[in-house]
Parts: structure tokens; C-alpha cells; sequence
């Protein structure tokens, strides 16, 4: 009865959006102002219709429905209620779902905005998203039912949306249970935010399909998005950054990026987005690199489509692949489409697009800007091509192969490396023109203070890496031009205003806080490079079988194993735990319980670690093994992971970074043209 | 030897205990064997130095020395028997390739079309390279300029502020 009645709302939906975009297009054409405002009426029938339907789901997750194919295999009778919420996107239907219910919200909230001045752009906003949203929702009407209940026929139990001719309803006494790896605080945060980030990144591509179409292609349609792409950017990172402190905490093998595919696919549409962001600045100064930009964008969303397509439709088996099914095509074809369209219509307005200024130096902030996007899009391409070679040559050569890590960590770490030196360039030198010798000037003090860093690293800590000491330089020397901004700034206006200094960095940062909100966000990815670096160059693992009372040894670490007991939880987990009393330098640290759960609905084993963590290193303790009747001990692996914490801590202050950066404030009045003659006025 | 082509879960599961049996024999072979063999059993660090470089033939991307089922437990365990028997690491990755295909190597094998996986990025981005190269060269000629812009100094009023700042800052120096 729910279920039908939830599949009912789902297929009104449907109909209400491929509705929207209909009248949309027609009001367009025609113009008629009813029938805009009647596309507009129907996209905001969509998020109640969606958030209806999610809640009929919610409604038969929560209550142990498991006549529901669905409910059946994500949810069990000992799961908490909270996991049994958060199931809605544990499997492939359910996450589809609330995808479209996030896309309906940001849809809405964009088409509540007052559209005063972009009246024209209202029509093609709603088009692009209500077709983005019909074609989500399509595929969970008609392939990936998440109401579809099982019955019994002639061929035997089987999940149908109709009760089949002579169909008896099926109900299974228990579900198979969530996923061991989801039911994990990170995981139930994690898909959330990195939907957001895919879905807010439509929004910013709404609008510059929505320009192309009108040939409204000043930089208009930058400055309305420029907030959505900002918070787009800030859920896609938080979404990320999650997914690796889950996989740290969760996968057991002590690192946070695995290179795995799906990993990847969230990751490519930060690597054009992040650039997106960048130059859309140089768009907003100069007038330059139209085409770039939607290229960006267009690529943005298509790479948003195809991280969904590469993780739900099955074309991959990895480690996150725990939903396989038929939609691949569709997905593909949907691709497919957008990307020829959009690029048509970009080609159709290329002339309309033209720079209105000329590059003047190769040191200028716009030419640096520039080969930080071929930076972004050369990791672009070594991710994408190492996704897809093994589809290729599958196809090709009927044998499959693996790229993992080596391959990845080898192509990526120079252009890393070089973004984050560009990363200390970049802010310094000037709009138009800059020199060596301009830029030398900004620069010799920060470059001074990283070679003293590095020296003591060096001479006093003993690194010898190489790799390390590359690093060390660059991540010391874009810290110190970044701070070192905040203190020229803070500096003059210190002497102009006579203000105090803490005053002064707070009023600088207060009124220009997209400038000083990306220099935070500088200085995080400067403080997740430490980690990172930490991590990659220096881990050192053993694994070892020990008695009851003897020790393993890593690092300045000793770890004694003391007890081990295994055991029932009433949540449905038979539960393996050992003790180790953790001493570092002779003294003691720590006691570490690292532990197997074994879920019995599910049966699979998860490896849960202990961790003792501080802002030097991190001792990171897997159980490997342990038989209860056998005399051979228990197995241990302890990984040693330098600095990694900085990785965390370097989050959070991204996190505070772009809120200064994004927070909302009122738009000023200003008319959106470049005029000499106003720039000298006053403030 | 096995089957390259998407494997069903059925064929799978039976792969999967046709893969334990095998490594059971294995595993009491070699049990009798070191009764006999008096060198030192190679340590869970050495096996995992290899099995790291190794995924996993069963669970598709994951690390043969992370992955926590019993067919990888055995595979392990066929490492150390190897490394007992006096074989390099080479070999031993050798034999997993002939066994199980060149999916079980974390890269692509340098032979054949495999080479395509490493020529393909950097050919991509120095293209790339050399379109940006073309187009700033475009920019710098003054006659690509398109006509009537004259301000190409101006600030935009909204980062006023900025400009001033930045005004300031150069007097200072």
C-alpha cells in the first residue's frame, strides 16, 4: 500500500518535471510569462512530491517492510534506527532517490531567487535542471523501482513493481542487513555530502547553458553562481575528505586514498571544478577565457553524470561497487548527449565569447591562473585514463588489467607538486603584468624562510628523501607566501587606518573575504599536503603473530599484546577484540583495542583498527588473525603514518576557509561593467 | 588458464572454492615439506613487501596484503612458501600473472597495447601544454586584441578595496 503509493509519487514527479522543462521551453520560445511561471510552479512541486516519496521509503525501511526488494537488502531487524534512516542511500535505488530529492531542493532554492535582472535566464535554469532531475528520476521509475516488492510465480520469487499474473506476495522474515562497511558515522555523512557536491555543481551549468542559449554570454551568469560553485566546491571537498577519513577509519589498511575507481570518479569533477573556480576570476577581472569556463563547466557536470554512472551502474567492481544494474546505458547515453549538446551550443556562441583583453606577461596572475588549469586537467586526464584502461582493454584484448596506486602516484605527484608551488606564485604576482623581477621582489623573503625550514629539516630532523625534501620546500614556501600576504595586508592597512593589528587582519579579511577566505583555503591544502607527505614518504608497517605478553616493535613504539576476548553484541556482531598496552620510548602511551566484527545477517567481517593519534604520527593497529582453538597467537599488523593528522586538522580549516569565503553577504550595488573612471572613487 | 570473460556469482563462488581447495593442497604440501626444510620461515614482512605489489584475483581492487578473506590468507601463505623454496620476487609475481592474468599486477604489464596506458596521459597533456602555449602566444600579439577595449588597467569596481590595498602596498615598498 506504501509502496504503491510511494511509486505513484515518484511517477507524478516524473511527470511533473518532464512538465517543467516542456512549458519552460515553450515560454521560452513563444515568450510566453504564464507558462515560465507555470514551469516554475511545476519545479516546485517536484522537492514536496520527492520528499513525500523518500519519506514513504524512510516509512518501510524503519519499519521492517521486507516484502520490498529494496528494504530487503539494506536493512535488517537488529539495526539501530538511525542506520535503518540512513539506508535510504545504503543501496543503489534508495541513493538514486536522494539524489533527485537533493536536485529538487537546490533546483528549488535557485528558482526561489528573485530573477529580476536574469529574467531571461529563468526558463532555460529550470530546462536544464528539470531535465537533469526527469532523467534521475526515469531511471528510478523504470529500472531501479525502490518500492518493487517481491512475489512468488510460477518461475519463482522475484521483485516486480506490478504484481505479475498470478503473483502472491513474498515476505522475507529478516533483510540481509546493511553493507558492514556503511554502518559507519562516516559513511552516514559521507554520500550525502558528496551529493550536494554533485548536485550544486548543476546549478553553475544551469546558468551557463542558460547564457549560451540566450547569448547573454557577458560574465553575468559567473556572478550569479559564483556562491552555488563556492558551496558546490566546499560539500565536494567535505565529501571527499569524509570518504577518506572513513576509509582510513573503516577499510583497514591503514591509508585514506586508494586510488580505487570509484574514488576517482568523485574526484575528476573536483579536478575541473577547483579550476572553475579559479578562472572564473580571471572572466570576472578581465573579461578573458569565456570559452574556457563553460568548457569547464560543461565538463564539471558531465564528469558529475559520469562519477554517478561509474559507481551505480556496475562497470566497475571495486570496493564501494555494492550496487550493480541495467541503467549503465542509459547513463551513458544521457552522458553522451548533454556533452554533445552542451558543446554544441558552445561552439554555436564562440564568437560571441571572445576575450575582451589580451595576456600581457607569462608571470601575470591570468597566465598563472592558466597553467594551474592545465595542472588540474593533466591529473584530469591520468585519472580518467587510468579509470577507463581497464574497460579498454577488456575490450580490446578480452584481458583485464589493474591500474592502481603506483601508476597514479607516479603520473599525479610532480603536477601535484607543481600546483602547490603555483599555489605560492600565483597570489603574489599582479593582474596584467608582472616581471621577474616584480615578482622576485614578493617573493625572496618567503623563499628565504622555506630554505631555512628546510635546512633544519634537514641537518636537524636527518630527512634525506629526497621526495620529502622537495616537498617540505614547496609546502614551507607557499605557507610562508600566504601568511606573509596576510601580514602585508594587515601591515598597511594598519598604518592607513592607525588600527591595531589583530583589528586590521580581522577588517582585511572582513572586507575582502573571497581574497582572504581562498588564502585559508590555501593554507589548508598546505597543512593536508604535511599529512599527505607525512603518510606517502614516511609509513612503515610490520605484521607479526605474537603470545599473550609479548611485544612487536615499530618506530619508537612498543606494543604488548595483554587479552583477547570474543564475544556477542545485541546489534546483531560477534565481536574479536585484543588488547595492547602501547608504549612509546620505554614509557606508556596508550591501550589500543584494534578488533574484528563479524555481522551475522550479513555475514562479512570487519576489520575495525586502533588508533593512537597525536599531531606527530599515528599507530595504527589492524587484528589480523586469531584463532580461539589454535596455540599460534594472534596476528597483528601496525602501521607507523607520520604526520598524518595534519590531513584532518587541514579539513577543518578548509571547512572554516570557505565559509568566510562563501558565507553570504548583501550584493552591493554595483553595475556589472569595467570602467577606469569609477576605480578611483571612493570606497 | 582462468577465464577472462565477467564471471557470474555462481562461477565465481565455484572459482572461489575450487581456488581454497587448490591452496589447501598447497598449504599441506607444504606443512610436510618444511618438516623436511630447516630454512627460516620468511616473516609476514617479507610476504607482505610482495603481496602489497599484488591484487587481490577474487575481490576486484584491493591489495593482496590488506585483503581480509581466506583465499588472499592462503595466497599469502603461497608467497611464503615460494620465498621458503628460495624464489625472487619476480618470480613469485611471475607465477601469480601466469596463474591468475596481469590483473592481479597494480599496473598495467609494460608490453603490447598495455603501453597505451602510459603514453597515452602525457601525449594528452602535452597537447594540452602546447595549446596553451599557442594560445597565450595568440594573446601577447596585440592585433588579437579585439577592437574598442582600451581598459584592460581598469578594476572592476567591486574589488576596490583591492585595488586600493594593493595601491597602498606599493607605496610602501
Amino acid at each position: 500500500m506504501i509502496a504503491d503509493f510511494g511509486y505513484g509519487i515518484l511517477v507524478t514527479a516524473l511527470v511533473v518535471a518532464l512538465y517543467a522543462a516542456g512549458a519552460a521551453i515553450y515560454g521560452a520560445r513563444k515568450p510566453s510569462a504564464r507558462a515560465v511561471e507555470s514551469a516554475r510552479r511545476a519545479m516546485l512541486l517536484i522537492w514536496p512530491l520527492l520528499t513525500v516519496a523518500a519519506l514513504a521509503l524512510i516509512y518501510l525501511l524503519v519499519n521492517d517492510h521486507y516484502e520490498v526488494e529494496f528494504v530487503y537488502q539494506v536493512t535488517s531487524r537488529s539495526m539501530p534506527f538511525y542506520l535503518k534512516v540512513t539506508a535510504l542511500w545504503g543501496g543503489q535505488a534508495g541513493s538514486l532517490v536522494f539524489w533527485s530529492w537533493l536536485m529538487a531542493l537546490f533546483a528549488s532554492a535557485v528558482t526561489l531567487r528573485n530573477w529580476a535582472r536574469d529574467r531571461e535566464f529563468l526558463p532555460w535554469v529550470i530546462v536544464v535542471t528539470a531535465i537533469t532531475i526527469a532523467f534521475f528520476l526515469a531511471m528510478v521509475v523504470f529500472f531501479e523501482n525502490p518500492f518493487a516488492r517481491f512475489w512468488q510465480t510460477a518461475s519463482g520469487v522475484d521483485a516486480y513493481t506490478f504484481r505479475p499474473a498470478g503473483g502472491l506476495p513474498v515476505t522475507p522474515e529478516d533483510g540481509r542487513g546493511l553493507n558492514p562497511l556503511l554502518r559507519h558515522p562516516g559513511m552516514i555523512i559521507h554520500p550525502p555530502m558528496l551529493y550536494l557536491g554533485f548536485v550544486s555543481f548543476v546549478i553553475p551549468y544551469a546558468f551557463a547553458m542558460a547564457a549560451l542559449i540566450t547569448g547573454r554570454t557577458d560574465d553575468r551568469w559567473i556572478r550569479i553562481t559564483r556562491r552555488w560553485t563556492l558551496w558546490a566546491w566546499l560539500f565536494l571537498s567535505l565529501g571527499l575528505v569524509l570518504g577518506a577519513r572513513w576509509a582510513y577509519d573503516v577499510l583497514g589498511w591503514g591509508g585514506y586514498w586508494g586510488w580505487d575507481p570509484v574514488e576517482i570518479s568523485a574526484l575528476m569533477p573536483w579536478l575541473t571544478g577547483t579550476p572553475f573556480l579559479h578562472s572564473v576570476m580571471i572572466q570576472e577581472r578581465k573579461g578573458m577565457l569565456k570559452h574556457w569556463n563553460m568548457f569547464l563547466i560543461i565538463l564539471t557536470y558531465d564528469l558529475v553524470i559520469f562519477g554517478t554512472f561509474l559507481t551505480r551502474s556496475g562497470v566497475l567492481s571495486s570496493v564501494h561497487a555494492f550496487a550493480q544494474s541495467a541503467i549503465g546505458p542509459m547513463f551513458f547515453a544521457f552522458i553522451g548527449l548533454t556533452l554533445i549538446t552542451s558543446l554544441a551550443l558552445l561552439f554555436w556562441r564562440w564568437p560571441d565569447l571572445r576575450g575582451e583583453t589580451e595576456m600581457k606577461s607569462l608571470l601575470s596572475r591570468e597566465a598563472l591562473f592558466l597553467f594551474n588549469n592545465l595542472l588540474f586537467l593533466s591529473i584530469l586526464v591520468v585519472c580518467f585514463w587510468g579509470v577507463i584502461f581497464p574497460l579498454i582493454s577488456e575490450l580490446v584484448t578480452g584481458q583485464k588489467v589493474t591500474v592502481g596506486p603506483p601508476f597514479y602516484e607516479r603520473a599525479t605527484s610532480p603536477l601535484w607538486g607543481a600546483l602547490l608551488l603555483l599555489m605560492g606564485i600565483a597570489p603574489l604576482s599582479a593582474w596584467g603584468r608582472s616581471t621577474a623581477k616584480t615578482l622576485g621582489r614578493v617573493l625572496w623573503k618567503p623563499a628565504l624562510a622555506a630554505l631555512l625550514v628546510v635546512a633544519a629539516v634537514y641537518f636537524l630532523a636527518g630527512v634525506r628523501n629526497v621526495v620529502a625534501l622537495i616537498g617540505f620546500t614547496l609546502i614551507a614556501f607557499t605557507g610562508f607566501v600566504t601568511l606573509y600576504e596576510f601580514w602585508r595586508g594587515a601591515r598597511a592597512r594598519q598604518k592607513a587606518h592607525r588600527e591595531s593589528l589583530p583589528l586590521a587582519l580581522w577588517r582585511l579579511a572582513g572586507r575582502n573575504r573571497r581574497r582572504y577566505g581562498g588564502y585559508i583555503i590555501h593554507i589548508s591544502m598546505v597543512l593536508m599536503a604535511i599529512g599527505i607527505l607525512g603518510i606517502e614518504v614516511f609509513q612503515t608497517e610490520t605484521q607479526g603473530t605474537v603470545q599473550l605478553g609479548e611485544a612487536l616493535a615499530l618506530d619508537r613504539y612498543t606494543l604488548t599484546y595483554t587479552d583477547i576476548a570474543r564475544f556477542d553484541v545485541p546489534d546483531g556482531r560477534n565481536v574479536t577484540r585484543a588488547v595492547l598496552q602501547v608504549t612509546r620510548d620505554g614509557k606508556a602511551v596508550a591501550e589500543l583495542h584494534p578488533r574484528i566484527d563479524y555481522y551475522y545477517d550479513s555475514q562479512q567481517p570487519m576489520t575495525i583498527p586502533g588508533l593512537y593519534s597525536t599531531l606527530a604520527d599515528d599507530l595504527y593497529v589492524i587484528l589480523v588473525d586469531w584463532e580461539p582453538a589454535s596455540a599460534v597467537g594472534a596476528t597483528f599488523k601496525v602501521f607507523h603514518n607520520p604526520l598524518v593528522n595534519w590531513l584532518w586538522i587541514g579539513a577543518l580549516v578548509f571547512i572554516f576557509g570557505t565559509l568566510v569565503a562563501a558565507w553570504p553577504e548583501r550584493e552591493p550595488a554595483y553595475v556589472p561593467v569595467r570602467a577606469a573612471a569609477t576605480a578611483s572613487g571612493k570606497a | 588458464m582462468i577465464t577472462k570473460a565477467p564471471l557470474s556469482t555462481l562461477s565465481r563462488a565455484a572459482l572461489f572454492a575450487l581456488l581454497i581447495v587448490a591452496a589447501a593442497f598447497v598449504l599441506l604440501a607444504w606443512q610436510a615439506d618444511t618438516v623436511h626444510a630447516q630454512a627460516p620461515t620468511p616473516s609476514d614482512d617479507e610476504v607482505n613487501a610482495i603481496a602489497r605489489q599484488l591484487y587481490c584475483p577474487v575481490c576486484e581492487n584491493t591489495p593482496l596484503d590488506v585483503c581480509p578473506t581466506e583465499a588472499c590468507r592462503q595466497w599469502r601463505e603461497l608467497i611464503r612458501q615460494k620465498l621458503a623454496e628460495g624464489w625472487t620476487e619476480e618470480q613469485i609475481k611471475q607465477y601469480f600473472v601466469e596463474n591468475y592474468g596481469a590483473r592481479v599486477l597494480a599496473e598495467p604489464p609494460r608490453q603490447g597495447v598495455f603501453w597505451l596506458a602510459y603514453i597515452v596521459p602525457p601525449i594528452a597533456i602535452l597537447a594540452g601544454a602546447f595549446i596553451l602555449y599557442r594560445a597565450l602566444k595568440a594573446w601577447n600579439r596585440p592585433e588579437a586584441a579585439a577592437p574598442g577595449v582600451g581598459e584592460s588597467e581598469a578594476t572592476p569596481v567591486q574589488d576596490e578595496y583591492m585595488a586600493r590595498l594593493e595601491e597602498e602596498l606599493r607605496k610602501r615598498e
